[in-house]
């Protein structure tokens, strides 16, 4: 669909639930895969809470749509970073995330982890190689 | 350099309208290419043609619609941010039974792949938001 392929990375900083902006983020990374770009997400201050597990909205009327995350390893999305300091300073660990996975082509299909912990300076870093980054 | 806009607030409440719309006048003045203005989130609120601010305020909507007459600027607006909010074109009043449609004089609706389109194809996409 496109001629050239770009680093994309979508930026994640809010919790899931409280605004639309966690929501209406997923639904371009979703259509954004098809276009067949190195595709990245980063999650970071409160957007770490976007993949904790046991996520349960029924109290506040508002869809559960964390479900979706499971999704993205089908649509090649496969690899997101998330911020350790963020993760420390809400007392949380990868153990409170959902397990994320897609299946590697270029070995054998083995299953792997989406999810990789980094550093606020790695995830500098990796940003400061990104052509676009999205904000939400 | 060949520019694309993405504007993530709703118009009024938030300044990021504001200082999306000053960047873009700026630079399509400075003679830069601005390739497609992508409202997103409640940032679709700037395509409505029923907002009526006070005579003595700035109006937010018909200045992007000034804005693309002079410099045939696409301003587009997300089809599924705008089926939430209710901004509505002839296409999506007829097609989800609606009795009457409010998008802004140059505006369009269409899909978020206008957005991803313009990360590609754009040198800079500059987010206006939080």
């Amino acid at each position: 669909m496109s001629e050239q392929i770009k680093k994309f990375m979508y930026i994640n900083r809010r919790a899931p639930y409280g605004t639309i902006y966690a929501w209406e983020s997923l639904e371009v990374v979703l259509i954004g895969a098809a276009f067949d770009q190195d595709v990245s997400l980063a999650f970071l201050d409160d957007g770490v809470f976007q993949l904790v597990k046991g996520q349960d909205t029924a109290e506040v009327d508002m869809k559960n749509f964390s479900p979706t995350y499971q999704a993205l390893g089908d649509y090649d999305v496969t690899k997101l970073f998330v911020e350790k300091e963020s993760l420390e300073e809400r007392g949380l660990t990868l153990d409170d995330l959902m397990p994320l996975t897609y299946e590697d082509e270029d070995d054998d299909w083995a299953e792997k982890d989406s999810i990789k912990v980094v550093s606020r300076a790695e995830l500098a870093d990796i940003m400061e190689e990104q052509d676009v980054m999205f904000s939400f | 350099m060949k520019f694309a806009i993405q504007v993530n607030e709703g118009p009024y409440q938030h300044q990021a309208t504001d200082s999306a719309y000053q960047f873009t006048k700026a630079a399509l003045e400075a003679g830069h290419e601005v390739m497609r203005v992508f409202f997103y989130h409640d940032g679709v609120n700037n395509g409505t043609k029923l907002t009526t601010p006070p005579q003595d305020d700035r109006n937010i909507v018909n200045r992007w619609t000034e804005l693309a007459k002079k410099y045939d600027l696409d301003l587009v607006v997300c089809v599924a941010a705008a089926q939430r909010r209710g901004i509505v074109d002839e296409g999506e009043m007829q097609r989800n039974g609606k009795d009457a449609e409010n998008i802004a004089d140059n505006f369009r609706i269409s899909g978020l792949g206008q957005l991803v389109e313009a990360g590609i194809q754009s040198e800079r996409l500059v987010v206006f938001g939080d």
